[in-house]
């Protein structure tokens, strides 16, 4: 049935069609939002599971693997600060293999302090071997959720579910929140296959010597790397029952022999959409929105990106120093590519900045050069950066 | 069959306890030092709580050495996440348990630089928000894993890498963290020190913890013989002295309040206890009036401890065998 909910209200409530039978959080904003309304679900009996509210977000992470491992289904949300301090132990949570999902409400990371939304956040922890799925709307967040209980579970890999913090999570928009049938009969009941139990005592999380590391890290990359499979065939499954997909590993808009080409993740997608209706005098552009992130789809995207003369890789984060995080590994998958797209990256939206309809055009203008153009931060206003700086070329928005 | 007398050897004798059915929780075969205090108190603790439990430990000697992959010496279902997350690790396997409607009772094992330290911001949630868990620190007074370097519960003037006595310098400048105190503060139902020296009393402690509903904490002082400087063979006698010199007393607290502590009726000098550690040897250097004052300091230490926790007690109980064997609780009752 479709409401007006706002996106971190329909989270929490999928979030409880999950089941989860522990959830443990920390209040930060943007992801406060979620835990509340799953809050008031337990206090008004409509979700049974122990919420705990913990004293960091380290403590978070912490709870719900030492939940998952004593055979709990788990959930967990988080942003900015608190991926950051939460990092170590997302780490310890992949590397032993321990199936959990969590929402990442994507926001920006201090200093400067900023409480607003890009995804330097989730792209901080890229490495740490999670699964990580981002959502264009609101409505790919809720299917994705339930999706991934069935990803990790079958997997036995964690599942961060990456959601624009603010433009999605504090939005109102119609979403369908499924039938409580409908996900029972999709996601079955979590059973862990190393969950601990005094009857057959395990131990986990041992010391492994250089003897045996390089195998587990080997296991590690290739069950994310086969998860791909689950991910395509856990969308493909709920598509059936629900009539909805959510992007498999990634999906792809615009017309098929468009010779332009614009990839990005979360929200942003809306936005380019929208522009590309507005603005109608621009060359055909296809829009790839990169829903899978890890694992990353090569085939996939090569797949999307032939045919394309130019493709812009448009990110809200950056690795400073270098560049674009996403440009850099599309430049590694499209290498070797019979025509490779000349790749055009740009940072947009960092910090909360707001995104407007013009970047279609200001992106089109840029491209139209016959060099591609080096990473840069788009609509950077010269006025606002010190005296000292004002020699750096910018590059603006067309108004 | 044999009608004959068997003889009892010692070889039988082994035999003999194999087959009795006290419960191991953690095998021999695993790697700890000779001597090693914790690995002793880690099989005490065990063999006390039962085989109903589920331990989160903290990363440190005793997860090191019980757990070379493939192998593992515990026969409960244990697992090791980090150095500073116990307590939540801890209190993640409380609530999965309770909304899955099992019994298990959950043990957390750290050391003090994962307890006193790293980890005390995850304990002490632990604590405040009552999860059914025994809490267990194995106290060695160091950084011992990573190769002896000071913790906040390395008493004052011992000697370890990262504070050495100098021409500036006399070891560890700052006092033992009372962690007890601190802990209780928490107004859990249970908190309490012993030692590997007393098993009778560790066990008492550990069975005690374990009836309990809600968190409860132990702490078990546990001679390091490499990071203190002694032979191995002396970890008993080292650990005992502790006890008999006042510097770790054993006491036991409910909500706060003091229930019950070891009597010392013949309180040893501190340099009884010193003397025989490496970890103290600067302190015994006659031509040093640093090394005579520091002395002084922490017998002061420990007659402020003998009188702040009254460990005298008051007059020859019927049943105390000499001093510190028994642990008295309020009133005529003896556990």
């Amino acid at each position: 049935m479709r409401k007006a909910l706002e996106g971190s209200q329909a989270i929490a409530q999928t979030v409880a069609l999950c089941r989860p039978q522990v959830v443990a959080a920390y209040p930060i904003t943007p992801q406060t939002h979620i835990v509340e309304n799953i809050a008031k679900l337990v206090a008004n009996g409509h979700m049974d599971c122990e919420l705990v509210s913990v004293e960091s977000e380290f403590s978070a992470a912490s709870l719900v693997l030492g939940a998952a491992c004593a055979g709990s289904r788990t959930y967990t949300a988080s942003a900015s600060q608190g991926i950051l301090l939460m990092s170590e132990v997302l780490y310890n949570i992949a590397g032993l293999r321990i199936p959990m999902v969590m929402t990442c409400a994507n926001r920006a990371i201090s200093a400067p302090l900023s409480i607003w939304n890009d995804q330097q956040d989730s792209m901080a922890v890229r490495d740490a071997g999670w699964i990580q799925l981002y959502c264009a709307n609101n409505q790919e967040a809720v299917d994705t959720t339930i999706q991934a209980y069935r990803i990790a579970e079958a997997t036995e890999l964690p599942v961060m579910v990456c959601m624009d913090g603010f433009t999605l999570t504090h939005t109102l928009e119609p979403i369908d929140i499924p039938e409580q049938a409908m996900v029972d009969a999709y996601l079955p009941p979590f059973n862990f296959s190393r969950a601990l139990d005094p009857a057959n005592p395990i131990s986990i999380g041992t010391l492994v010597s250089p003897d045996h590391y390089p195998e587990a890290r080997h296991s590690h990359h290739h069950a994310l790397l086969e998860a791909a499979d689950e991910i395509i065939a856990a969308d493909a499954d709920w598509q059936q029952l629900s009539g909805r997909a959510a992007g498999g590993l990634l999906s792809v808009s615009g017309p098929d022999d468009a010779q332009i080409g614009i990839l990005t993740l979360g929200s942003i997608v809306g936005t380019l959409s929208a522009a590309s209706d507005t603005y109608t005098d621009l060359p055909a552009t296809k829009l790839v929105n990169l829903r899978a992130y890890r694992p990353f789809p090569v085939d996939a995207l090569r797949l999307a990106c032939s045919g394309l003369t130019d493709l812009i890789v448009l990110e809200r984060a950056l690795s400073p120093g270098f560049g674009g995080i996403v440009s850099a590994e599309v430049h590694a998958a499209l290498a070797g590519m019979q025509a490779v797209p000349r790749i055009h990256s740009f940072a947009v939206g960092l910090g909360g900045r707001d995104i407007p309809l013009e970047i279609y055009r200001t992106l089109h203008e840029r491209i139209d050069i016959a060099e591609p153009q080096p990473f840069s931060i788009i609509d950077v206003e010269r006025e606002k950066l010190p005296v000292e700086d004002h020699g750096i070329e910018v590059t603006e928005t067309m108004t | 069959m044999s009608t004959a007398k068997q003889t009892i050897t010692a070889d039988s004798l082994v035999k003999l306890r194999k087959h009795q059915p006290r419960f191991e929780g953690i095998e021999s075969g695993h790697r700890a030092c000779l001597g090693c205090g914790e690995a002793l108190a880690a099989r005490l603790v065990t063999e006390a709580a039962g085989p109903d439990v589920m331990i989160a430990n903290a990363t440190g000697c005793l997860e090191i050495f019980t757990t070379p992959w493939p192998e593992s010496a515990w026969r409960l279902p244990w697992m090791h996440s980090l150095f500073e997350n116990t307590g939540a690790i801890a209190a993640g396997m409380e609530v999965a348990l309770k909304a899955q409607g099992k019994p298990t009772k959950v043990l957390a094992f750290g050391g003090d630089g994962g307890t006193f330290d790293i980890g005390f911001q995850a304990l002490s949630g632990m604590l405040e928000r009552g999860h059914n868990v025994l809490y267990v620190c194995f106290d060695n007074e160091a950084y011992m894993n990573t190769g002896i370097q000071r913790s906040s519960s390395t008493p004052h003037a011992a000697m370890t890498t990262t504070s050495p006595p100098g021409s500036d310098r006399m070891g560890k400048r700052h006092l033992k963290k009372d962690i007890l105190s601190i802990v209780a503060a928490h107004h859990i139902p249970y908190a309490a020190t012993t030692s590997v020296a007393y098993p009778s009393d560790l066990r008492k402690k550990i069975r005690r913890a374990m009836e309990i509903e809600g968190p409860t904490f132990i702490q078990i002082h546990s001679p390091c013989p490499l990071g203190w400087g002694h032979d191995g063979e002396y970890s008993i006698k080292v650990a005992r002295l502790a006890v008999q010199t006042g510097l770790f007393p054993i006491i036991e607290l409910e909500r706060q309040e003091m229930i019950g502590s070891m009597p010392i009726r013949h309180p040893r000098p501190v340099t009884d206890y010193l003397e025989l550690q490496q970890r103290f040897r600067h302190l015994f250097n006659k031509n040093d009036a640093r090394a005579v004052e520091e002395l002084a300091h922490i017998q002061a230490l420990a007659d402020h401890n003998i009188k702040h926790y009254d460990l005298r007690g008051d007059g020859m109980d019927r049943l105390d065998s000499d001093g510190a064997d028994t642990v008295r609780r309020g009133g005529m009752r003896w556990a």
